[in-house]
């Protein structure tokens, strides 16, 4: 038998946001996952550590849902290792770990009240009766539920069904919290506001979360770091800030955010220096990857980091005519055709409001494009 | 929607619903006739009642009818719901794909072949070790069990399937052990689906005529055997009365499934309801 309580109840609900970083909490050591000739997950390493928000990000069919279900035990690895506080995992069954899922659709018991499906966690541990009524009080006091702990899942709104979710996961409080697509199933307000909600209680507990999405608006809001995931491996592991600003593969460059890709030959390397001639001109970016003179790669250049104007400085790096435009509100995404009919994105903040018509970027308006060669991405495929 | 085609729709629903209950109301009809000769109208009367009440192999019948439905259902549906789960539940086994061919054959099978291959079974049986002694109870219920059991493992199966597999994922997440998972989360999820396939059981060996009749012996007369070998001596007015009876306490028995049906759609709807109001 595994004991898998670390603590009494009042303990978890303390506030310890601290990441140490010296000792991980999970550790997966080249794990991989075959169905058949499909392979699932390719060959991953990773290592989290306690109090971590980690997100696992990409498309369907990542693998990043088999990995996860790896992690519950719901799934056994074809190769490779999980350890979670250093301690094998392999032979151990979902009902003997120290984690607890949050499921997709939530997976609430039909047949039991909100009370009872919390309590139901615990009841298999054995505690007694009253302190298992008063776990199961405090934990729906967090996630404020106190009034509905005699309804049935049914009788819940989405909000409220993810809530109690939550709650019955939470309250058994695993080392390890896997959750999957935990905002999937609620609207795009509501899912706003439970990002945040989510993120509090995360600090408030302390509990270390893995969470599978495949909305990066999501990945970015909630984690501390984030692990693109692409055909079973990962693609970049890093904060939200490294994905976004340095990342290190097309892949991640488009799939978070969005970027104009270009092609790019290597004029020079000296020490780390790196010249890139595109279409765009010339860019000089500092990389520590091994970059042989002449070989081919990629520059990103993300189209919020361009200004657009009609009026030309000293700064304009390109010329060009809107070919499209796309208002959302609070921004405006132009596509600029440049003079070799090469299209570029570059969005604008809607700062002021235009006094009239001719204030307005319109179709066909020749613009200047100017960025700061400095943000730009080196992305070697 | 009032317009020539719910006319044509409102005949098209008289003349189903009349094909399929004037015969019945026919017999209801029919059993309070006081003439001997069922198609002679001799005026209305009970005496048919009473020849029924008074004739004791018919209460015989009914008893044995309902003895052998009962445990059959109760059994099928034990043997049907571990086949089932065996199937859905136990992921790839050696010959599953054989033993799900096998479990549904019954549905398909001829009734004479399997009432024949029964008995011959049967037969066999006692010449190699010496039981059944002789045909009757225990033979009908065993055979009524061989085939209902493949219905309700075809109910299960259905039920298990629709059903997936998370919730019982997130109680064993939840630290229960298989056993624990199967008591408290599968098997309550899984009632209606018993319930159905029991029900179904019951049905199936209370109107079996063919297979019975092939595994029953002297002095066991199950009441579809009995009602068979009355109307081959030709029609009788205290067979309608029987037919009668059976036919109110069905109405009843669907009556109260009906009533159980929308009591639970209406809570559904009051469910919604308040799931709606609760949206932060």
């Amino acid at each position: 038998m595994v004991n898998v309580k670390t603590s009494s109840g009042s303990d978890a609900l303390t506030d310890t946001k601290e990441i140490s970083k010296d000792k991980p909490l999970l550790e997966i050591r080249g794990v991989s996952k075959k169905f058949g000739d499909f392979t699932a997950v390719n060959n991953v390493d990773l290592d989290i550590y306690q109090g971590e928000l980690f997100c696992l990000l990409g498309g369907s069919g990542c693998g990043k849902t088999t990995l996860l279900r790896m992690l519950a035990g719901f799934e056994k690895p074809s190769s490779g290792q999980i350890l979670i506080d250093g301690q094998d995992m392999s032979e151990v069954p979902p009902y003997k770990r120290p984690t607890n899922m949050m499921f997709q659709n939530y997976a609430l018991f039909p047949h039991m009240t909100v009370e009872k499906n919390i309590a139901f966690g615990l009841e298999q541990d054995g505690l007694a009766k009253t302190e298992i009524l008063d776990k199961v009080d405090s934990i729906l006091k967090l996630v404020e539920l106190q009034e509905y702990k005699k309804r049935r899942p049914q009788q819940l709104s989405g909000g409220q069904r993810q809530r109690v979710a939550l709650a019955r996961a939470l309250v058994k409080e695993p080392k390890l919290l896997l959750l999957d697509e935990p905002l999937a199933a609620l609207d795009k307000k509501l899912r706003e506001q439970t990002q945040f909600e989510l993120m509090n209680i995360q600090e408030k507990v302390g509990v270390t979360f893995v969470v599978v999405t495949h909305d990066q608006e999501e990945a970015m809001t909630l984690s501390t770091r984030i692990a693109v995931m692409d055909k079973g491996r990962f693609i970049q592991t890093g904060t939200p800030t490294e994905i976004y600003e340095y990342p290190n593969d097309r892949f991640v460059a488009d799939f978070i955010g969005s970027a104009n890709i270009l092609d790019g030959k290597v004029v020079s390397n000296i020490d780390g220096m790196v010249e890139v001639s595109t279409y765009l001109g010339k860019f000089s970016l500092t990389s520590n990857s091994n970059i042989s003179k002449g070989s081919n790669l990629y520059v990103g250049l993300r189209p919020e980091k361009i200004s657009i104007s009609r009026t030309s400085s000293k700064s304009t790096n390109i010329t060009g005519y809107i070919d499209d435009i796309g208002y959302f509100g609070n921004t405006s995404r132009y596509k600029v055709r440049l003079d070799n009919d090469q299209i570029i994105d570059v969005t604008a903040q809607n700062q002021k409001r235009p006094k009239d018509e001719k204030d307005r970027l319109t179709y066909e308006d020749k613009v200047q494009l100017s960025w700061d060669n400095s943000s730009a991405m080196l992305l070697l495929k | 929607m009032h317009n020539e085609r719910s006319g044509f729709l409102t005949l098209m629903l008289t003349v189903g619903l009349a094909f399929l209950y004037i015969p019945m109301v026919l017999l209801v009809i029919y059993s309070f006739n006081y003439s001997k000769l069922v198609p002679v109208w001799g005026g209305w009367s009970t005496r048919w009642y009473k020849v029924l009440f008074e004739s004791p192999e018919v209460w015989e019948a009914v008893r044995l009818s309902l003895q052998i439905a009962f445990i059959n259902a109760t059994f099928a549906t034990m043997l049907g719901a571990l086949a089932g789960l065996a199937m859905v539940r136990f992921g790839k086994f050696r010959g599953r794909t054989l033993f799900g061919g096998m479990l549904v054959a019954p549905l398909v099978m001829p009734e004479v072949i399997t009432g024949l291959s029964l008995l011959i079974f049967f037969i066999s049986l006692k010449e190699l070790i010496g039981w059944p002694l002789e045909r009757g109870f225990t033979t009908i219920t065993i055979a009524h069990i061989t085939f209902s059991l493949a219905y309700v493992a075809v109910i299960v199966q259905a039920r298990l399937t629709g059903m997936g597999v998370s919730l019982e994922e997130a109680a064993a997440d939840l630290g229960a052990k298989p056993f624990t998972v199967m008591s408290s989360i599968t098997l309550p999820r899984l009632a209606p689906g018993l319930l159905s396939g029991w029900l179904l059981a019951f049905c199936l060996s209370l109107d079996d005529l063919v297979i019975a009749s092939f595994v029953t012996g002297p002095g066991s007369t199950t009441l579809p055997i009995l009602i068979f070998s009355r109307i081959r001596l030709g029609l009788r007015p205290d067979i309608n009365a029987l037919a009668t009876i059976i036919i109110i306490f069905v109405a009843i028995l669907v009556a109260i499934a009906a009533y159980i049906m929308l009591r639970q759609q209406r809570r559904e709807l009051i469910d919604q309801q308040m799931a709606a109001r609760g949206d932060v």
